[in-house]
């Protein structure tokens, strides 16, 4: 236990005094980060807010074939703009988005209005243009509210009551707050809470098993009358302290670069407290173990440091995995879901972040699981540090 | 005392030592003498304990290498073959961290890491970071390490390999210091004439097996020839095959 801590304490001394580890553990988490999520989140929430209120912009052909119609869209703030093309000109238009929707006015329009019949108004746009399509349904919406107003007013023309019309009165709940726009956003967040975290114990471990074969002071190392195992663990444990460290601070940047990105429009606690910081670290530091004695595991098999940078590195995406499956599959917490690691964390970091009551079970769930698996992993670090073939 | 009973050890279809015994003694400068890839490093390393031999056993002053590996590590000094040092320590914390690794306390760290500073001349650059030193500086340095905790046996793999002249006379000077108070020396070198120079007795490996033992004189009377390098030859020849 005495030389645990002795391999524990030179790691950190000596780490602390290398540039690397400063910029992978601090300048990241510190810096770098505060500084991407409050661009993202700034951004995010503009684009949000402008959306609904830029007025669209609609070509039209023929406008002068239906006045009224023209002027009823341009109550429902869409910019009219006279065009004149046919319809060959029109589809490629569109194509090509020099106009995103072009609404053509047939010029048989007027007589099947006086007539009673259906009158036809063709609408081109291109519906692969995700972009465009909010704007599509907001024509689309002023156009059937115009046919409807028309309908009603020809059945009271004819001493119908419209009410008969509307057998069916749907009143639209909607439960969305700006919260479901912001899964995307925290998914991001929590991976880059987890990635800050894992990337300020990434060269703690390269350095102290790749980079202390490399030098050659591994062999004179294993001479000291100590189990390996045990500067094994001292050495892991290094790791976890930086990767600790590297989340406090990135947690800590976190919080205060979010102040100023308008949390509330994203449904997150508007005022992340000195409790929410501790818990958000709570949360995420059971995964260090785990994730330092996988990077040690990987690096034992290397050859050389080079060889060892490349594939630990490869481990920083482990915490993409749940983003990836949370995002696209709209995964919900269960209790099952918060037996696996990094995922796990996603969740409470999540959930604390909403300001939504976080299940006791789940926080037991996740951080025993993610812990005891650590320490299975550092055990396995331990018995391969007996390998011989470590020494290369 | 070291003592290498039958030790062999193969890596995959490679046999890397086979059948080796000797004896180290105390007061004595013991070489292990062969071309590079004749089995020293392996086995000097079953000797200090990293490599577990296939069979065979090493004892050092009585204690098995290989039942009570960390009891005979206490009792030995190593320096492996181009042991490195910590770049972001100092000097003096590079060897403090050892003193500590081996288990002495506090105060004795403190005054035994002052010693070894003082012995081996380190105190104009004890407490700069190693990196950016001399290879003579570096190997002060390992070598303090290696004998911060006052070992009674002291093993060498290659000590005077890549060294300048005035290294490789500190280290001849410290060696013969260390032989006069009693210390069992061992050490490997693939140079001919530091063997000569330097040791009391002679271990000739080569191809895994030794070759040939005995002090410098008894091995150049029995290839009767009166040049070292000459016997060293001869006794080589059987084991490569007469080209």
């Amino acid at each position: 236990m005495r030389s645990l801590l002795t391999v524990l304490r030179k790691e950190l001394r000596e780490n602390l005094r290398d540039r690397r580890t400063f910029m992978s553990a601090l300048l990241i988490g510190t810096v770098v980060m505060p500084l991407l999520v409050g661009v993202m989140v700034n951004v995010t929430v503009r684009h949000g807010q402008s959306q609904d209120n830029k007025p669209v912009s609609l070509a039209v052909v023929h406008g002068e074939r239906a006045p009224n119609l023209v002027a009823h869209l341009r109550e429902f703030r869409i910019d009219v703009v006279a065009v004149t093309m046919d319809d060959a000109a029109a589809r490629e238009a569109v194509r090509r988005q020099q106009h995103r929707i072009i609404l053509t006015i047939p010029d048989d329009y007027a007589t099947q209005l006086s007539l009673g019949l259906p009158a036809p108004v063709l609408l081109y746009a291109d519906s692969s243009d995700a972009a465009g399509a909010g704007d599509v349904g907001r024509v689309r919406a002023a156009l059937g509210r115009y046919a409807s107003q028309l309908g009603r007013l020809r059945l009271m023309a004819r001493g119908v009551d419209p009410m008969v019309l509307s057998a069916i009165a749907v009143q639209d709940m909607d439960v969305a707050t700006p919260v479901s726009r912001s899964v995307l956003i925290l998914g991001i967040l929590t991976y880059m809470i987890m990635l800050t975290m894992l990337m300020g114990g990434l060269h703690v471990t390269l350095d102290a098993t790749a980079g202390e074969r490399e030098r050659g002071s591994l062999e004179s190392l294993l001479t000291v009358p100590v189990p390996r195992e045990q500067l094994i663990y001292g050495k892991i444990l290094a790791a976890c302290v930086f990767m600790v460290l590297a989340l406090t601070l990135s947690v800590c940047a976190m919080a205060v670069a979010l102040r100023f990105a308008g949390l509330e429009n994203l449904g997150m606690r508007e005022n992340l407290n000195a409790l929410t910081v501790l818990e958000l670290i709570a949360c995420c530091a059971p995964l260090a173990p785990l994730g330092a004695a996988l990077m040690t595991i990987v690096a034992a098999f290397t050859r050389s440091y080079r060889e060892a940078q490349t594939y630990v590195s490869l481990i920083l995406l482990f915490p993409t995995l749940p983003l990836v499956f949370a995002t696209t599959l709209g995964l919900r917490p269960t209790a099952w879901l918060m037996l696996v690691p990094s995922l796990s964390q996603h969740f409470l970091v999540t959930g604390l972040l909403r300001a939504e009551p976080v299940s006791a079970l789940y926080v037991a769930l996740s951080v025993s699981v993610s812990l005891g698996l650590g320490v299975a992993l550092a055990y396995a670090a331990g018995r391969l540090y007996h390998r011989e073939a470590l020494l290369g | 005392m070291i003592e290498a009973r039958n030790l062999h050890k193969h890596f995959g279809a490679v046999t890397a030592v086979q059948d080796v015994s000797f004896a180290a003694a105390n007061g004595r400068i013991t070489g292990l003498l062969g071309p590079n890839g004749a089995g020293k490093s392996t086995t000097l390393r079953m000797l200090y304990t990293v490599l577990k031999p296939d069979s065979g056993d090493a004892f050092v002053d009585g204690i098995s290498a290989t039942a009570r590996s960390l009891d005979a590590r206490r009792l030995m000094g190593v320096l492996p073959h181009g042991a490195g040092v910590y770049p972001h320590l100092t000097a003096r914390e590079n060897v403090h961290y050892f003193a500590e690794l081996h288990g002495l306390g506090r105060a004795e760290c403190e005054a035994r890491t002052a010693q070894m500073i003082e012995l081996l001349e380190m105190g104009e650059f004890a407490d700069r970071h190693t990196k950016g030193f001399s290879q003579g500086q570096r190997l002060k340095t390992a070598l303090a390490r290696a004998l911060v905790h006052g070992p009674q046996n002291i093993l060498l793999d290659e000590p005077t390999n890549g060294l300048d002249v005035m290294a490789v006379r500190t280290l001849r000077a410290l060696l013969l210091k260390l032989k006069a108070t009693g210390h069992c020396i061992l050490l490997s070198s693939h140079v001919m004439q530091e063997v000569g120079a330097l040791c009391d007795q002679v271990v000739v490996i080569a191809g895994g097996k030794v070759a040939a033992n005995g002090t410098p004189d008894e091995l150049r009377a029995r290839a009767a020839t009166p040049d070292l390098e000459e016997a060293f030859v001869r006794f080589l020849e059987p084991l490569a095959g007469h080209p």
